[in-house]
């Protein structure tokens, strides 16, 4: 029997008959994506165990960490520097915004024509049916597209402990400056907030915290080479979407176990496809959980999922933080240089990114890329014109998708995929 | 060894019959609202050893038909395009409620397409909505336009605010056939874009039911500068090709 969390998802003011609606929704939403895979690796055992208590044992464990008086920090963007956080004895939680939820309510405070991100991250709130948000002691927006910026001002009237970081547009010095300045003002805000004082120490372990679950990812995204691809693309993409908001020493561990067991099975051959499964590598928009219509799409028309060039994915955690700094100022210094490599499409020009996009492409062996634009999003779907010809003249396919959270078009999608997947294995 | 290649698409379904690379049989009917009973109609009588489908009906079909296999519109088109044109280097077709187009290499491979988003804006249901504000018949509707002088611009591509655009140029007394004619060029102005956005280039072939109005065909050609290749039965390419798929994998 499982635990009946409902006395605590009223303690935190939410809206219970919407909160179990949109359960069942992620339940069923699971069951029929997940774990109706088949060839599973056995640690995936933890990432199902960790989304059936999604709402359930990881709020109870934040709020017993609050009782302790440790405080709870979310935010919606890779920029927001998990170090400082911990560093300051705080916890951080990505707030996932990949359901559409209230949406008649959401679009009383936002234009219809707003990417499904942003709308949702408004509709878990206008909502009350998201746990994290309500048991976070402050919430972290960013200036990063002009939608966010935007909606962050009217955001600002809903909650009580929202706390905006600028961030620079443009890779110069004057960049890098600004981003350090902002750093260095989260890391006051943050040490305001915990009453705690950020050590040299501290900044080091948090530096070591974080740079080991990124790690972790990147082990097991070395892995996804092989062909046989020992792990799918929806497993791999759970991993990366709970790199947001388990513990993550427990989180490094387990991501860590499956890399052990996906050698063995790299050993003996074995995949979650059979080998010469046509590969493909997405690229664009961040997708948040349980955002996984498209790759659900594509590992069920016959193509393997090698790899996610987005910020739920190796954007997000390609680089790690050099640690061998041992002045406060230079730790700052070293994830200055290491947030500042994230190539989002808000920076310009970004010529980065589109070099990622092809090394990622040829280094997973990519038959093809999928480029995953939300509707709406401006930043991705304006370079995606520029990738598609990039890759395209090298030779790589390259099919440009834009849609929203939305279920009408799946059958459309799914002709579109099936034609691009016959289109690179013939 | 007979061959059969179904399109089950949104309006028609059509059914091809191929032995040794030959077109045995063909036969057309509409989908209506239950595809597999008509799809059953349509294959009522006929006798072949394998079946392939195609068309936005195709996973019914599979489910349907226990050893059918399927492949979509596209790959399916580009198949049956090049079983007729060995020379096309790019598809453009428009059917009852989509539209797509494709570039091919020399060797008839897919290697870019685009296809219509969930409207149906550019296709044939519009020109037939439009044909009947005009109070036009389907057949009629493509001869009359090309008998215009000139055309009258339409600005919306949305069925729903073309047709009071429509209305209001018939209010204002404008003649009925050149509104028909710039109807007809609001289409061909969207396919071109398609065919752009795929990068086609060489010899064009013209599918799908559009493909049988005279003045499409004729628009095309002007706005591509050359002269655009149209199949005899423009609607069957999808079914010849899933046959043609079927009969090379045996
Ligand atoms: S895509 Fe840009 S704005 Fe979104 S999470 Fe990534 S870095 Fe932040
Ligand atoms: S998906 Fe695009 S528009 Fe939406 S928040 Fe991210 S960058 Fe902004």
């Amino acid at each position: 029997m499982r635990e009946d969390y409902t006395p605590m998802w009223e303690s935190l003011g939410m809206d219970l008959s919407a909160h179990d609606a949109l359960l069942g929704v992620l339940e069923q939403g699971y069951r029929d994506i997940y774990l109706a895979q088949k060839n599973r690796p056995e640690g995936m055992g933890y990432f199902d165990f960790v989304m059936s208590e999604v709402h359930g044992l990881r709020i109870k464990e934040l709020l017993d960490e609050k009782k302790q008086n440790r405080k709870i920090i979310g935010s919606y963007c890779v920029f927001v520097p998990e170090e400082i956080v911990l560093a300051g004895g705080a916890t951080l939680i990505g707030l996932c915004s990949g359901a559409d939820f209230a949406v008649e309510e959401v679009e009383k405070h936002l234009p219809r024509n707003t990417c499904s991100l942003i709308k949702s991250s408004f509709g878990f709130k206008l909502g009350k049916v998201c746990p994290y948000l309500e048991c976070a002691d402050m919430i972290v927006g960013e200036n990063t597209c002009d939608g966010k910026k935007k909606a962050y001002e009217i955001f600002a009237g809903m909650v009580d402990n929202l706390y905006v970081m600028d961030l620079p547009q443009v890779k110069s010095t004057q960049g890098r400056a600004l981003l350090k300045e902002e750093f260095e003002r989260f890391k006051t805000a943050v040490e305001e907030l915990t009453g705690n004082k950020i050590t040299v120490e501290a900044l080091k372990e948090g530096i070591k915290v974080v740079n080991a679950k990124r790690a972790a990812l990147h082990r097991l995204a070395i892995l996804r080479k092989a062909d046989p691809a020992p792990i799918s693309g929806l497993d791999a993409l759970l991993a990366n979407q709970v790199f947001f908001y388990d513990n993550p020493a427990r989180f490094t561990e387990s991501v860590n176990k499956i890399c052990d067991e996906l050698e063995v099975r790299i050993k003996e051959n074995q995949g979650a496809f059979p080998s010469k499964t046509p590969r493909i590598l997405i690229s664009g928009c961040p997708m948040a959980v349980p955002n996984w219509k498209l790759p659900w799409i594509i590992e069920t028309s016959g193509a393997v999922i090698v790899g996610e060039e987005a910020c739920v994915g190796e954007r997000g955690t390609r680089n790690l933080t050099d640690d061998s700094g041992q002045s406060l100022d230079e730790l700052m210094e070293a994830f200055t240089d290491r947030y500042f490599k994230v190539d989002c499409a808000i920076f310009t020009p970004n010529q980065e990114r589109s070099d990622h996009i092809v090394d990622m492409a040829q280094a997973y062996g990519a038959n093809g890329v999928i480029h995953y634009g939300l509707q709406f999003c401006q930043p991705y779907i304006m370079e995606s014109i520029p990738v598609e010809n990039t890759l395209e003249n090298l030779g790589i396919p390259c099919m440009r998708i834009e849609t929203d959270y939305g279920m009408e078009d799946v059958g459309q999608l799914k002709t579109r995929v099936e034609a691009f997947i016959e289109q690179i294995s013939d | 060894m007979i061959c059969a290649g179904i399109d089950i698409g949104s309006r028609s379904i059509e059914l091809v019959l191929v032995e040794n690379e030959k077109v045995i049989e063909t036969r057309q009917t509409d989908t209506g609202f239950d595809p597999i009973s008509q799809a059953r109609k349509v294959m009522k009588g006929i006798k072949f050893d394998q079946i392939m489908a195609t068309g936005y009906g195709r996973n019914l079909f599979e489910v349907a038909y226990d050893d059918a296999s399927t492949v979509t519109e596209i790959k399916a088109h580009a198949a049956g395009v090049r079983c007729e044109f060995p020379e096309a280097l790019a598809i453009l077709d428009i059917g009852g409620q989509d539209s797509k187009s494709i570039r091919l290499n020399d060797q008839g491979r897919v290697v870019k397409f685009e296809m219509n988003d969930r409207c149906a804006a550019g296709t044939g249901k519009f020109l037939e909505i439009m044909a009947h504000n005009l109070g036009f018949s389907l057949d009629e509707f493509g001869p009359a336009a090309l008998a215009a002088q000139k055309d009258l611009q339409i600005n919306s591509m949305c069925t729903v605010f073309a047709e009071s655009e429509v209305t209001s140029l018939i209010a204002k007394g404008q003649d009925r056939q050149e509104i028909a004619r710039g109807l007809h060029s609001s289409v061909v102005k969207r396919a071109v874009g398609m065919l752009n956005r795929v990068g086609a280039q060489g010899p064009i072939v013209f599918s799908g039911g559009v493909a049988q109005n005279p003045c499409m065909v004729q628009m095309m050609a002007d706005a591509l500068g050359k002269e655009i290749l149209v199949p005899d039965h423009p609607q069957m390419m999808g079914a010849l090709g899933a046959a043609m798929i079927m009969a090379a994998k045996q």
